[in-house]
C-alpha cells in the first residue's frame, strides 16, 4: 500500500502509522457524557468509503486524512488535517 | 542404481556436458551436468521413486518439471543448511548436492508406514474430524504424535538458518511475470518504448516453454530468436532481467513481493553474498505472462512412479536429453499431448501407444502413428499397473467398452491446461470458465495488472506473441513513454482440440491431489455428507492445501464435486487464491532483522562510558541502559544495587535518564495546548518552574506523565516516560493538528538533542557546584524545589537544570547538549570522586522510586485512573482536556476501585513478588474474591526488607489491615500488610532540603 503525501509525495505504508476513522468530531467541551462516548468509541463498519486517520511518522509527522475503499483498498484523496505542515505567517 | 547415466540421451539438451557434477541422492553417488535440474539429473540415471506420499506412504515418482510439483519434494543440503519439502524439479544441479528423500522409515524402498494403506479407510476425507475425537484425552497422548510420525512432509533443520538473507525495493513502469514468448514480447515492445521494465523468471534459464517445445518465429528457430532477442533486451540500460526470481504476490497499490534465490544453485553462498533476496518491486503496471500448468487426468493408479504430465516428460527429453521412460504411452484428451510424442520419436524413442480420449485424431497424428509403428487407442486409460519400479502395464477402456492393455515404461498425461490465475486474482478476483479450453481464464485483474499469453486461455505460440507484444506496448505508453516499439514478433498458432476428460471411474486409489493424498473417492465421500461448497470441500478433505497449493490438482477437484453434484464447473466455482504463489522462507521475510539486528539498538551518550565501568545493561524497548554497576568482590546484582541505592541516600550518584521523552512545546499557545492534553493546569506554571503532569486517553484512563518545565513565556520543555516517548508526539501531534488546529503551537521532538542526567543524594549540591558556573545560585532560596532554568558550565556549555526528585532525595536533573553526554559522566565522576560519587542504575533507581511510592510503568497499566495512582487531587475541574468526560464515568469512579496501595510482607524476611494476588485474609482464593494483586516489588536497603507497590480494592482504606498474597504461577501464600506507599521520608522534607 502506498500514500501520497501532500507534503512528502508517494511513500510506501512502513512511513505510515494508522489511527482509525476520521469522521468522528471531538465534541465541545461542556458535551454530555453520552456526546462523549458516542465520539470516544461508536465507529460504523464501513463496506466502501472511508475517511481515515494517518500519521507520516516517518516523514513529516503530518496527520492526514485518506479516503479509502475497505472492499478495494483504493485511495481516493489524501489531505493534510486542519493543523498539519508549517502554520501559515498571519497576513 | 549406477552412476553412469543410463537415461541420458548422447546428444541434444540445454546441459553442458563438458561440465559434469557429482550430487547424493539418499547417500548413493550419482553424476548429472551443469544445466540439470535435481529432477533431471534423477531421471537421466533411472531413478523413477523419489518420495513416499503425505498419507499413505505410496511410491511416488517425479510428476512435473517445474514449481508447481506436488510429489517430488526433498530434503535438500545437510546440517544447519537442510531445507524440507524442496522440489527436486526447480532445484539446480551443482557439485556435491545432498538430497534425502522424505516421509520414508527405514528407507525409501522399503517403507513400513506404508501399512498406512492398509488402514486406509480411517484416513479418508475428513479423518482429523471424525477418528481422533474421543476420548478427548488420548487426542495429545497418543493419536496426534502417532499421526504425526506416519503423516507429514520433511523435517525442518532444527538449528539456526547460518545464511544471510536480503530485502530490497525497485521501482518500474512495466513489471514482467514469466520469460515465454509472451513475457519477452512484451518486453521487447515496453523497453523498445523506453519504459523501464523489470522482467522476472522463476526458472534459471529464460526463455520458458521455448527451451521444451521449439517452433518458428520470425522465420528463425526459436532458440535463434531467444538468443538474439535476449542479446537486444540486455543492450538496453532501462530493462533489468531476474531469473531465478518468482513474482509471488501482488499488494495494494502496485507493490509486487518477489523471490530471489541469488545463490541456492551453490553449496552455499559465496563470503558477503546472501542465500536469497526478497524484492518489493513498484510497479505502474504489470503483464503476467506466467503461463499455463497442465492438468492430470484422475485415475486408478495415477499416482504409480513413470506416470508424468505430458509437457514434463518432452521437457526432460528435449531440455535435459534424459528419458523417463523408453517406451513410453501417451493418454492425452487434447492436440497438445501428442507433441510429446513427436519429441520423443524425434529423440529416437519408442511409442508404446497413444490413449486418445477425443473422438477423432488428425491425419497427420494418424501418419506419425503408422510410421512410429504404435496404436492409437480411442478411450481412456482405466489403471496402471505397476510399483516401486515405476509403470509396467496399462489397462485401457475403449471407447466402444473393450478392454485393451499396454506395456510401458512410462505414461504421458495431459488433460490440458489451467492458466495460471494466482497473481491476477489474489485480490480476490474469481477467474471465469472458458468452454473453448475448458480452463479458468482471469475475469479482471488487480489494477495496472494484465495477463497475456497461456496466462490469458490464448495457447498459441503465434497469439503468445502478439498478446504480450501488445500488452507491453501499452503498458509502456500508459506510464508515459512514447518510443517506437516496431514490429511484433511473428508465429504460427498451433492447432488446439481438447475434449474434457477429468476423471475415469474405477475401482481403487485415483489420486486428485498427489501432496495431500486426496483421492476421487474423497471428494465424492465429502459431498456425500454435505460439503458440498468448493471452501468446505477444501477444508474436509485438504484438497489444495498442500505447499503446491493444489496447483496440478484443484481444478480437477472442482470438476469431480461438479460431475456428482450435477452442476457445472464454472457454477461450482474456485476457492479464493492466495499469495504466495511459491513457498517463501521465513528467513527472506525477516532479511537481516534477525538475532543482533532483529531491531536498532539506541545506545545513551553515556552508554561508552557505563560500558568501561563494566555496567550491565538491560534492554528498555530499542535502549540499552545500564542496570548496575558491579563492583569487584559483589555476590550477586542485589549487593550492587544495595550498595548504589545507600550511596546515593547517603551521600551523591547520578545516573543517565536521557532515555526519558523529551519534547519542546513552543509559541503564545503553548500553555493552553498542554492544558487540554494534562489533567492539571500549566498555563499557570511560573517561567522557571517545573510540575509534574498526568495525561489521560480520550476513555479516561492514564496514558503517560511526566515533568514539564516553563522555560519562557512562550516556551515549555516537556518530558515522557521512555516506554511512550514516540507516542506522547503522536499523540500531541494529533491533538495539535486534528483536535486543536486553532491553537498557535509547535511540538519539536528533542529526545536525542540532550543528554539527561538525574544527580542524586544530600551530596548532590556539592558535586554540582564542581560543575556548574559558579555565578549560578545553586541555593534553597536561589534554586528552590521544582525549580527549572538554564544554567552555565564551567567551560561555558549551556545546561538545563530541573530541581526535581525520583529517589526522594535532594536532586537536580541536569541536560547538555547530546554530544557531552559522556564528557559529562566522566566529569562528575571527577569532580565527585572526592565525594565519593557512585554512578546507579535502573535497577537501584526502581528501588528509590518504589520505596518513595513513585507509580511507574506497572502501575500505569492501561486500566488505571488518576484517582487509582492516588493523583485524583491533581485533576482540574475547571478546564477541557483529553479523557475529562469519560474519566467522570460511573465505573472509572466507583469506591470499590483498586487503588495504589503499599504493601509489606509480615514476614519481614520473606521476599516479595509481582504478579501475586491479594486476597481478604482467611479466605480461600478464587475469582470472587481477587481484591488486586502486588505491581511492584523491590529490597529495600534503606528499610532491611522486601517492600512493594500494589493495585487493591479500597486500599487506601485499608492501611494496616492484614491479607493474603496467593502466588499460583510460584506456589507461594503469605501475609501481607497494606501500608502507605510512601515508605521513605513521607513528608518529603529531604527533597526539599
Ligand atoms: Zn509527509
Amino acid at each position: 500500500m502506498r500514500i501520497v503525501c501532500p507534503f512528502c509525495g508517494e511513500r510506501e505504508l512502513g512511513e505510515f502509522t494508522y489511527l482509525g476513522d476520521a469522521k468522528p468530531v471531538r465534541p465541545a467541551a461542556g458535551a454530555s457524557e453520552d456526546e462523549v462516548f458516542d465520539y470516544v468509541y461508536l465507529r460504523d463498519n464501513v463496506a466502501g468509503e472511508t475517511s481515515e486517520y494517518w500519521y507520516h511518522g516517518g516523514g513529516c509527522r503530518s496527520w492526514l486524512k485518506v479516503a479509502r475503499n475497505t472492499l478495494t483498498h483504493e485511495i481516493s484523496s489524501v489531505e493534510p488535517a486542519a493543523g498539519a505542515g508549517a502554520r501559515q505567517p498571519a497576513k | 542404481m549406477t552412476s553412469s547415466q543410463s537415461h541420458r540421451l548422447t546428444s541434444g539438451g540445454l546441459i553442458d556436458r563438458s561440465a559434469p557434477l557429482n550430487f547424493r541422492f539418499d547417500g548413493k553417488t550419482f553424476s548429472g551436468f551443469q544445466g540439470d535440474t535435481l529432477a533431471s539429473a534423477l531421471i537421466a540415471n533411472g531413478v523413477k521413486l523419489v518420495g513416499r506420499s503425505f498419507k499413505y506412504h505410496r511410491p511416488r515418482g517425479i510428476l512435473t518439471a517445474g514449481s508447481e510439483e506436488p510429489n517430488a519434494l526433498v530434503e535438500l543440503r545437510t546440517g544447519a543448511r537442510r531445507e524440507p519439502n524442496t522440489k527436486a524439479t526447480t532445484a539446480e544441479l551443482y557439485e556435491g548436492l545432498e538430497a534425502t528423500s522424505q516421509n520414508r522409515w527405514p528407507s525409501l524402498r522399503h517403507d513400513v508406514m506404508s501399512v498406512n494403506q492398509l488402514f486406509a479407510p480411517i484416513f479418508v476425507a475428513g479423518f482429523y474430524y471424525k477418528t481422533f475425537m474421543w476420548p478427548a484425552k488420548f487426542w495429545e497422548a497418543i493419536y496426534e504424535p502417532a499421526i504425526r510420525r506416519a503423516a507429514g512432509l520433511g523435517r525442518a533443520a532444527g538449528v539456526a538458518d547460518p545464511d544471510h538473507y536480503d530485502k530490497a525495493w525497485a521501482h518500474c513502469d512495466v513489471l514482467i511475470a514469466g520469460s515465454g514468448p509472451a513475457g519477452l514480447a512484451a518486453a521487447l515492445a515496453a523497453g523498445r518504448s523506453g519504459a523501464r521494465v523489470i522482467l522476472c523468471e522463476e526458472d534459471f534459464s529464460l526463455g520458458g516453454r521455448l527451451l521444451s517445445d521449439g517452433g518458428t518465429i520470425d522465420g528463425l528457430p526459436a532458440a535463434e530468436w531467444l538468443l538474439r532477442t535476449l542479446a537486444e533486451l540486455e543492450a538496453m540500460p532501462d530493462v533489468r532481467i531476474m531469473a531465478r526470481t518468482t513474482l509471488f504476490g501482488v499488494y495494494d497499490g502496485g507493490t509486487y513481493g518477489a523471490i530471489e534465490r541469488v545463490n541456492d544453485h551453490l553449496p552455499s553462498p559465496p563470503e558477503h553474498q546472501v542465500r536469497q533476496r526478497l524484492w518489493r518491486i513498484v510497479a505502474r503496471r504489470c503483464v503476467v505472462a506466467a503461463g499455463a500448468i497442465e492438468r492430470p487426468i484422475v485415475f486408478v493408479g495415477n499416482d504409480t512412479p513413470g506416470v508424468m504430465m505430458a509437457s514434463a516428460m518432452r521437457t526432460y527429453v528435449a531440455r535435459y536429453a534424459a528419458t523417463p521412460a523408453k517406451r513410453m504411452a501417451l493418454f492425452t484428451n487434447n492436440e497438445d499431448g501428442w507433441r510429446t510424442v513427436e519429441t520423443a520419436l524425434s529423440a529416437g524413442l519408442q511409442i508404446a501407444a497413444v490413449i486418445d480420449a477425443r473422438p477423432d485424431v488428425s491425419p497427420a497424428h494418424r501418419s506419425l502413428a503408422s510410421k512410429g509403428g504404435f496404436p492409437v487407442l480411442h478411450g481412456s486409460v482405466s489403471s496402471v499397473d505397476g510399483g516401486k519400479d515405476g509403470v509396467r502395464k496399462i489397462a485401457v477402456s475403449l471407447t466402444g467398452g473393450a478392454r485393451a492393455e499396454v506395456e510401458a515404461d512410462g505414461l504421458a498425461v495431459s488433460g490440458g491446461w489451467n492458466p495460471a490465475v494466482g497473481l491476477t486474482s489474489y485480490h480476490r478476483g474469481r477467474p471465469k470458465w472458458l468452454d473453448n479450453i475448458a480452463a479458468f481464464v482471469p475475469d479482471g485483474a488487480p489494477p495496472g495488472m494484465v495477463a497475456v499469453g497461456a496466462a490469458n486461455g490464448a495457447f498459441g505460440l503465434g497469439a503468445c506473441l502478439a498478446d504480450g507484444f501488445a500488452a507491453g506496448g501499452a503498458a509502456a505508453h500508459d506510464t508515459g513513454n512514447s518510443g517506437k516499439a516496431g514490429a511484433a514478433p511473428v508465429a504460427e498458432d498451433e492447432a488446439f482440440s481438447l475434449t474434457p476428460l477429468w476423471h475415469v471411474a474405477g475401482k481403487g486409489k485415483a489420486f486428485v491431489d498427489y501432496q495431500h493424498d486426496v483421492t476421487a473417492s474423497d471428494i465424492e465421500l465429502a459431498q456425500r455428507e454435505g460439503f458440498e461448497s468448493v471452501e468446505h470441500l477444501k477444508r474436509y478433505t485438504t484438497l489444495g492445501m498442500a505447499t503446491d497449493q493444489g496447483k496440478t490438482s484443484n481444478v480437477a477437484g472442482l470438476a469431480i464435486m461438479a460431475a456428482v453434484t450435477g452442476r457445472s464447473i464454472p457454477e461450482t466455482g474456485t476457492t479464493i487464491y492466495r499469495p504466495p504463489y511459491v513457498p517463501v522462507a521465513i528467513g527472506a521475510f525477516a532479511g537481516h532483522h534477525r538475532d543482533e539486528t532483529f531491531h536498532a539498538t539506541r545506545l545513551t551518550p553515556s552508554h561508552h562510558w557505563a560500558a568501561e565501568q563494566g555496567a550491565v545493561f538491560v534492554d528498555t524497548g530499542l535502549w540499552k541502559r545500564a542496570q548496575w554497576y558491579p563492583r569487584a568482590g559483589e555476590k550477586d546484582w542485589l549487593e550492587s544495587v544495595t550498595r548504589e541505592v545507600k550511596a546515593v541516600r547517603g551521600g551523591v550518584g547520578f545516573c543517565d535518564v536521557s532515555t526519558l521523552g523529551k519534547i519542546d512545546v513552543h509559541g503564545p499557545d503553548a500553555g493552553a495546548f498542554l492544558d487540554r492534553v494534562y489533567i492539571n493546569t500549566f498555563s499557570n506554571l511560573a517561567v522557571g518552574k517545573a510540575r509534574y503532569g498526568l495525561m489521560l486517553r480520550e476513555d479516561g484512563i492514564v496514558y503517560d506523565d511526566g515533568t514539564t518545565s516553563r522555560l519562557a513565556e512562550d516556551h515549555y520543555f516537556l518530558t515522557t516516560t521512555t516506554a511512550k516517548a514516540g507516542l506522547v508526539m503522536q499523540h500531541l501531534e494529533f491533538c495539535r493538528q486534528v483536535l486543536f488546529p486553532e491553537l498557535d503551537v509547535q511540538l519539536t521532538s528533542v529526545s536525542d538533542q540532550w543528554a539527561q542526567f538525574s544527580i542524586a543524594g544530600p551530596k548532590t549540591r556539592d558535586l554540582l557546584k564542581e560543575i556548574v558556573d559558579p555565578a549560578e545560585d545553586l541555593s534553597n532560596d536561589g534554586f528552590p524545589f521544582m525549580g527549572a532554568r538554564e544554567v552555565r558550565l564551567r567551560g561555558g556549555i549551556k545546561a538545563r537544570l530541573f530541581r526535581i526528585s525520583f529517589s526522594g532525595e535532594m536532586a537536580f536533573e541536569i541536560s547538555v547538549p547530546a554530544r557531552f553526554g559522556e564528557a559529562m559522566a566522566r566529569n562528575l565522576m571527577l569532580a565527585g570522586a572526592p565525594l565519593g560519587v557512585t554512578p546507579y542504575g535502573t535497577e537501584a533507581l526502581g528501588v528509590m522510586r518504589v520505596e518513595k511510592g513513585h507509580i511507574a510503568g506497572p502501575e500505569l497499566s492501561g486500566t488505571t485512573t488518576a484517582a487509582d495512582l492516588g493523583l485524583g487531587k491533581i485533576m482540574s475541574t475547571k478546564k477541557d482536556f483529553i479523557g475529562r468526560v469519560m474519566a467522570g464515568r460511573e465505573a472509572l469512579v466507583a469506591p470499590n476501585r483498586q487503588v495504589v496501595v503499599g504493601i509489606k510482607p509480615v514476614d519481614k524476611a520473606r521476599r516479595l513478588r509481582s504478579g501475586a494476588h491479594i486476597i481478604p485474609k482467611g479466605q480461600t482464593p478464587g475469582p470472587g474474591n481477587d481484591q488486586g494483586y502486588v505491581t511492584s516489588v523491590c529490597f529495600s536497603p534503606t528499610l532491611s526488607q522486601w517492600i512493594g507497590l500494589g493495585l487493591v480494592e479500597r486500599g487506601r482504606e485499608r492501611i494496616g489491615e492484614i491479607v493474603h498474597a496467593h502466588d499460583p504461577l510460584r506456589g507461594e501464600d503469605y501475609d501481607v500488610e497494606l501500608c502507605n506507599p510512601v515508605f521513605y521520608d513521607p513528608d518529603g522534607g529531604r527533597q526539599r532540603g
